[in-house]
């Protein structure tokens, strides 16, 4: 069995963003990069399939720029085969990402493909749910648990109520939660061999897809800032400010 | 051309988050139609019909529809996808679920999450956990949303008088097969439209000692949330995590207790009319978005702060 795996370069979780002066994004100049967190376990639990005996081969695939190998390599450190890097610049939307995904599909024919299940910058929560639908495959989003059947997978998705669980045939699309499993690090060793896996590079255009965007920025602002609030010195005085001032209890 | 809402419920009633994207979808366009795909849920299509600012109700029942699967669903909304400018649902899991994989159907770019309708095209919508506020307009002719249901009022539930048609089924999507739900039943009020929430995290040291929120939650009728250390650690179930990747609340009055405020939980919380942060940590980043701030040890707040609430004469409820 092949699993693809899609990463994404991100603005680092731990990074406060800063919303440009022009108004059209924000700063990601001299800003720390990372791989989108749940992306992360997507790859991690791929890993786990194949050395479980599961899976015989891991491709990781990212879009984006040149710096955006980075995010492959880093898949590779950690157990990836071999890597895909699509070239391409500005902002790709979900539904093109999406595109260009399913080209690689079918041409590379794997039996799975894992991806996070929202990216931290955009927060769009799409991609997987786009390619499963142009595929006709069927789609287990906010995975935290996968067990590997014979020809399906069962599935347990943390959905608002609680948890849900449902069997997906094979070829299946799955979008990771972070409760799914523990990322785990490079080994210095492992990030060294990395360097050797191979890495193909292609374009957009190089698979026929149109990524001109589809939807206008129009602006992107900073949100409205919270006035600053006051110390309470303890709790009598704190149940006397909700209940006198702010009159909410 | 009119808007196309799909509803979420469970056969017996509307979830109540449907009333809330059903005020977003008027704003969008008047003339407003739900689509309630399930089985047996005579009695939902007529509590929608009874919507205030609903049209009409387009019902397709099947018993295939008794389960929630976007795959069965999907079929549906597409043959009904022709006549509507818009196909909305609520930004929850249920819709975050299904749009994507009606819009790329239609070959349509989708925008997530809105906030804010500015006009039948263009919309406010959070990006980087909310931390910046991004306007998008969409300029594909059929428009895939997903409306964040805590940033709109809910529809009234009584005052109008849309009428009820039958549409018909798809065939069943045999690939995926729905094998069961757990549902966490709970007598406090749901977490996403609580009045009061008071949420643990990590500094709270174990699943035991969420007794203390609980009493405090008990008091003050509120929902109980939790930061995602809490949930990770195990302290607590994934439906109470309030964060980016959780649930997005505002309740009247957020209490957060042991939590230290990452950027992803702020990014569930910060838009709570009240919030009121209690952490020994008195650098801790929830302080920044606090109303009220204490900075103590909760094991000792939170009994003083249920002895001083058994104190006063009344609580709003």
């Amino acid at each position: 069995m092949k699993i693809l795996v899609a990463v994404k370069r991100v603005i680092d979780y731990n990074v406060q963003i800063r919303v440009k002066e022009d108004n059209s994004g924000v700063v990601t100049d001299n800003v720390k990069m990372s791989t989108n967190p749940p992306d992360d376990n997507a790859i991690e639990e791929a890993v786990k399939i194949k050395e479980a005996g599961k899976a015989t081969e891991i491709v990781a695939i990212t879009i984006g720029d040149d710096k955006a190998q980075e995010t492959v390599r880093k898949a590779l450190a950690v157990g990836a085969d071999r890597g895909i890097h699509i070239k391409a610049d500005g902002i790709i939307e979900p539904l093109a990402v999406s595109k260009i995904l399913k080209a690689v599909v079918e041409k590379e024919k794997p039996d799975l493909v894992f991806m996070g299940k929202q990216a931290i910058d955009d927060d769009c929560n799409q991609t997987g749910q786009m390619l499963a639908a142009l595929l006709n495959w069927p789609q287990a989003t906010f995975a935290s648990k996968i067990d590997v059947k014979d020809k399906s997978l069962e599935v347990t998705r943390e959905v608002d109520e609680g948890l849900e669980t449902i069997e997906v045939n094979i070829p299946a699309i799955v979008t990771c939660d972070l409760r799914l499993n523990e990322p785990r690090y490079a080994s210095l060793p492992n990030i060294m061999k990395a360097k050797k896996k191979p890495l193909d590079q292609m374009s957009a255009t190089d698979l026929g897809v149109d990524t001109k965007p589809r939807i206008e920025q129009i602006k992107v602002e900073e949100p409205p800032k919270r006035k600053a609030g006051i110390k309470v010195a303890n709790v009598a005085e704190l149940v006397n400010k909700l209940k006198n001032e702010a009159k909410v209890i | 051309m009119a808007v196309l809402l799909i509803a979420e419920h469970n056969n017996k009633e509307l979830k109540p988050f449907t009333l809330n994207v059903i005020n977003a979808a008027t704003q969008i366009d008047q003339d407003t139609h739900v689509l309630l795909i399930g089985h047996n849920a005579d009695i939902v299509a007529k509590s929608i019909s009874e919507v205030s600012g609903v049209k009409k109700v387009i019902h397709v029942d099947s018993p295939i529809y008794e389960n929630y699967v976007a795959e069965n669903y999907v079929p549906v909304i597409l043959k009904n996808a022709e006549n509507y400018s818009h196909i909305v649902s609520a930004a929850n899991t249920f819709g975050k679920n299904l749009m994507p994989r009606v819009a790329a159907n239609l070959d349509t770019s989708q925008v997530s999450d809105i906030i804010k309708v500015l006009s039948a095209d263009t919309f406010l919508r959070p990006i980087y956990a909310g931390n910046a506020f991004a306007t998008v307009k969409i300029n594909d002719s059929k428009k895939c949303v997903t409306i964040r249901p805590t940033s709109f009022d809910p529809a009234p539930s009584t005052g109008g008088s849309a009428e009820i048609v039958k549409g018909e089924p798809c065939e069943e999507y045999s690939l995926t097969k729905f094998i069961k739900k757990e549902e966490i039943k709970s007598d406090r009020p749901e977490l996403g439209t609580a009045r009061i929430v008071i949420s643990g995290g990590r500094g709270l040291q174990s699943g035991e000692n969420f007794k203390l929120i609980t009493a405090v939650a008990d008091k003050l009728n509120a929902a109980i949330g939790a930061s995602r250390a809490a949930v990770d650690a195990g302290y607590i179930t994934n439906d109470h995590q309030v964060g980016q990747t959780g649930k997005v609340v505002v309740p009247d009055l957020y209490i957060a207790v042991g939590i230290s405020g990452a950027i992803q939980h702020l990014a569930g919380m910060k838009e709570s009319k009240v919030i009121v942060a209690i952490n020994k940590d008195g650098e801790a980043p929830i302080f920044s978005v606090a109303d009220y701030g204490l900075e103590a040890d909760l094991f000792e707040a939170l009994p003083q702060f249920l002895e001083e609430l058994n104190k006063l004469n009344t609580i709003q409820k």
